[in-house]
């Protein structure tokens, strides 16, 4: 999990350690720690997959989740890995339009599908309205949630499920925020509605 | 995780056919995988069902019925399920996260395993992922464990909200394997622990759900689900409570009642609805109904003001559902 680079610890090993230090002892297990264990891998599957508008191909041991082939296969490292036990919604895509939590989802079992991450909500320069209300309204500290709130807040305004704050609270409940960004993830959610 | 090979089929007697003792049906994945990386289930053969035919929301004179592959979202979402049986709305719209719910098959729900840490935990003993090792909370971390329906070998509750609902109702579930189809009570699906907590239903090798079945109930409409947790919303129940009354002239003709949290499997309290029937639905009348509740109940260390909370959890419930609250 520590991977050196050459210009010291990589951020995104060090996103990943913290988070497994934060997670506790659920994590501390060796076959746990990473996604494709020790095992040699048996026949690996090609997967067929759209994702943010483009047709991609992967061939992938079966065990690999949706969320370590976004990140470590398809460098789209937006998408971010928390708990990876599907409890804190960081890893949060769209699969056919549906908000799910990449983690707990088999990239062998996307295949044909349209998977939409963060890196595909803007227009080219121009960002998505959810992306803009965040920043407008300061809607994260750390950032490492941010994605996955977005994605899941998205999907909750499609839903029609912001309509009052509660609503708003209770919808978003699968994304976990350490820093307590709550309030204005709700703000932000209230402008990006009225879009 | 172990190596697995992989298959995906959209053919239900296909995907019966290579079922085998070491297979797992995939269908959301989010207790198989889930476990799968914890080294709590590990399969040789990964059968994804996700497109398999087994979907359909109808409803008609004799009930309604799920097909096993809708998933929790949609059927949270069905104006029928809503305006007949609110109870089933509301059980999951409380249960797990938006994301969650649009992954989590129904069938699945139904299949989920127990949140017991010591299952989890493939370091710690657990009579119910290895026979025969022991069960650490017993004397150990309880809090979260069952009060009903327990065993020297196993505490652990059922986590389904969902199952909770449909217990209360009466529904049934049918069963498909590459010979037959059968049909089952689900409240009877589901075992008791006893001494052998690692069967925890009757379904057999190579079988899949495929339907849920709620047998027709009008006065079903004035249903709820009532859940009792640590934080208030994508949390597993201390206690909770599905109540659904027939309510005439203030009188409670029938009652239905069935809580979570509290026993090893989905409960049905069939002593607190006899003591509501023929009552006026007054606080003190419930109070004394709901005192049935903790008939038989076994609390351990930690967990011993489940015994009051499934009470007053039954009560507010119950009162909701009159309309007295």
């Amino acid at each position: 999990m520590w991977t050196m680079t050459s210009d010291g610890l990589s951020r995104r090993s060090f996103f990943g350690a913290a988070a497994a230090a934060s997670a506790g002892t659920v994590l501390a297990t060796p076959a746990a720690a990473s996604a494709v264990a020790d095992t040699a891998p048996q026949g690996d599957i090609t997967v067929s997959v759209t994702v943010n508008g483009a047709r991609r191909e992967l061939t992938i041991d079966p065990r690999v989740t949706l969320l370590d082939a976004l990140r470590e296969r398809l460098n789209l490292t937006g998408t971010k890995k928390g708990c990876d036990r599907g409890q804190c919604g960081a890893c949060t895509v769209h699969v056919d339009g549906r908000r799910v939590v990449s983690c707990l989802t088999l990239a062998a079992s996307v295949h044909r599908k349209e998977i939409t991450t963060v890196e595909g909500l803007a227009a080219g320069d121009e960002l998505h309205p959810v992306q803009e209300a965040f920043i407008e309204h300061d809607a994260f500290q750390c950032g490492f949630c941010t994605a996955g709130q977005i994605m899941s807040a998205v999907a909750v305004i499609r839903e029609k499920r912001a309509n009052t704050d509660d609503e708003i609270r209770e919808a978003m409940s699968g994304n976990i925020c350490r820093c307590g960004a709550y309030p204005n993830i709700v703000d932000a959610i209230k402008q990006a509605r009225e879009v | 995780m172990r190596a697995f090979d992989f298959t995906a089929t959209d053919n239900v007697n296909q995907a019966l056919r290579l079922a085998t003792a070491d297979s797992a049906f995939l269908a959301g994945g989010t207790t198989l995988v889930d476990l799968m990386k914890l080294d709590v289930m590990a399969p040789g053969h990964v059968i994804d069902i996700n497109a398999l035919n087994l979907r359909g929301i109808t409803l008609n004179h004799n009930g309604l019925r799920i097909g096993a592959m809708e998933r929790m979202s949609d059927v949270a979402v069905d104006r029928d399920v809503a305006s007949h049986y609110p109870v089933i709305t509301k059980a999951l719209l409380l249960s797990a996260s938006g994301q969650v719910r649009n992954m989590a098959s129904i069938g699945g729900n139904l299949l989920q395993r127990t949140r017991c840490e010591y299952f989890r935990d493939t370091r710690t003993p657990c009579n119910k992922r290895e026979p025969g090792t022991g069960c650490p909370a017993r004397t150990g971390e309880n809090r979260n464990h069952a009060i009903l329906g327990g065993s020297d070998a196993c505490v652990a509750t059922h986590p389904s909200d969902l199952a909770v609902a449909l217990v209360a109702l009466g529904a049934r579930i049918r069963l498909r394997d590459r010979k037959s189809t059968r049909q089952l009570d689900l409240a009877e699906f589901y075992r008791l622990p006893g001494d052998t907590p690692h069967l925890e239903n009757q379904l057999r090798q190579g079988e899949l759900i495929t339907d849920i079945e709620v047998p027709a109930l009008p006065w079903a409409r004035r249903s709820t689900y009532l859940k009792i947790r640590d934080r208030s919303s994508f949390e597993f129940a201390l206690t909770s409570a599905a109540v659904a009354l027939d309510l005439r002239d203030n009188t409670i003709r029938d009652a239905r009642i069935a809580v979570g949290g509290v026993g090893t499997r989905p409960w049905r309290l069939r002593a607190v609805e006899n003591a509501l029937r023929g009552q006026r639905p007054t606080p003190e009348n419930v109070t004394a109904a709901a005192a049935h509740a903790a008939e038989g109940a076994q609390p351990l260390t930690h967990n011993a003001f489940k015994v009051t909370l499934v009470q007053r959890t039954i009560i507010r419930a119950v009162l909701g559902v009159a309309g007295q609250r």
